[in-house]
């Protein structure tokens, strides 16, 4: 059997790998990549806490639903803000925009 | 070595080498590529854990929808920032240290938890689980509430993109 040990390394690292590409793309598409790479690492770790945990409760599969529910809602918030600032910016380069920066 | 851990290593090895891609690459079609990969591996996760219909959901909703939504994106602002220069920060570095830490500090974290070597118990015989997930979506006395306010947000995200997206004449 694979111990949940596995689980929670690989979604630890697949977590680290997308905080790693919010940190440092410049492109803002790609940033919100990187929220999606950890968003999979939170569902993958609340399956596996439910398969690993009180099997009578079907707590953890809901709340991975509701991940589900959040994560479409935010990517189409976030590229329709995308598109929208590069209509009046022309750039997507999130260091240029740094209008509400002082 | 059982089947099912040779599986697991596998997929798990395809998981982050394609996600590792996503935040590397320079061509940003290739990343959102790459990230069709790695929800593919996590849809092969859930299967491992016995949770079926999380893996058809993330097949439908995140490689279906979602991924494609990248695609689109991408193409829709692609040719401000082609493929060439950097595409990471001058402080990569130090992002790069900041995961590293992250890493290292839940890998301590749930080492010194006691379940951390926990086997799986058998599923109980007779039990269906898609039946009680549905149950427990609709049911008053369990996510009833959780349920419909992720779906009135959904709604709220979904016209919301669509005014912000929204070109005026």
């Amino acid at each position: 059997m694979i111990p949940l040990s596995w689980y929670l390394i690989l979604s630890a690292a697949l977590f680290s790998l997308g905080l790693f590409g919010v940190l440092a793309r410049k492109n803002a598409v790609a940033i919100l990549l990187g929220i999606e790479l950890m968003l999979n690492a939170v569902n993958v770790n609340l399956v596996a806490f439910w398969r690993y945990g009180n099997l009578t409760s079907i707590a953890g599969q809901v709340f991975a639903i509701i991940v589900f529910a959040v994560s479409a809602a935010e990517v189409a918030v976030g590229l329709a803000l995308v598109i929208s600032v590069y209509r009046r910016r022309k750039t997507i380069v999130a260091d240029e925009i740094d209008m509400l920066k002082w | 070595m059982t089947p099912l851990q040779l599986v697991f290593l596998l997929t798990a090895a395809l998981t982050l080498v394609a996600a590792f891609r996503v935040v590397t690459t320079r061509n940003l079609v290739h990343a959102a590529l790459w990230l069709v990969v790695t929800l593919f591996g996590v849809a092969v996760l859930f299967v491992l854990l016995n949770a079926p219909f999380l893996a058809v959901v993330q097949v439908v909703v995140y490689i279906g929808a979602i991924a494609v939504l990248f695609i689109f994106a991408i193409m829709l602002t692609r040719r401000e920032m082609r493929d060439q220069g950097a595409q990471l920060n001058k402080g990569w570095w130090a992002a790069a240290l900041v995961s590293l830490l992250t890493f290292g500090g839940l890998f301590w974290l749930t080492r010194s938890w006691d379940g951390f070597t926990r086997t799986a118990a058998p599923l109980p015989t007779g039990q269906d689980t898609l039946s009680a997930l549905g149950k427990a979506l609709v049911s008053p006395d369990a996510f009833v509430l959780p349920f419909e306010i992720a779906s009135v947000l959904l709604l709220a995200a979904l016209v919301g993109a669509v005014y912000v997206a929204y070109r005026e004449k």
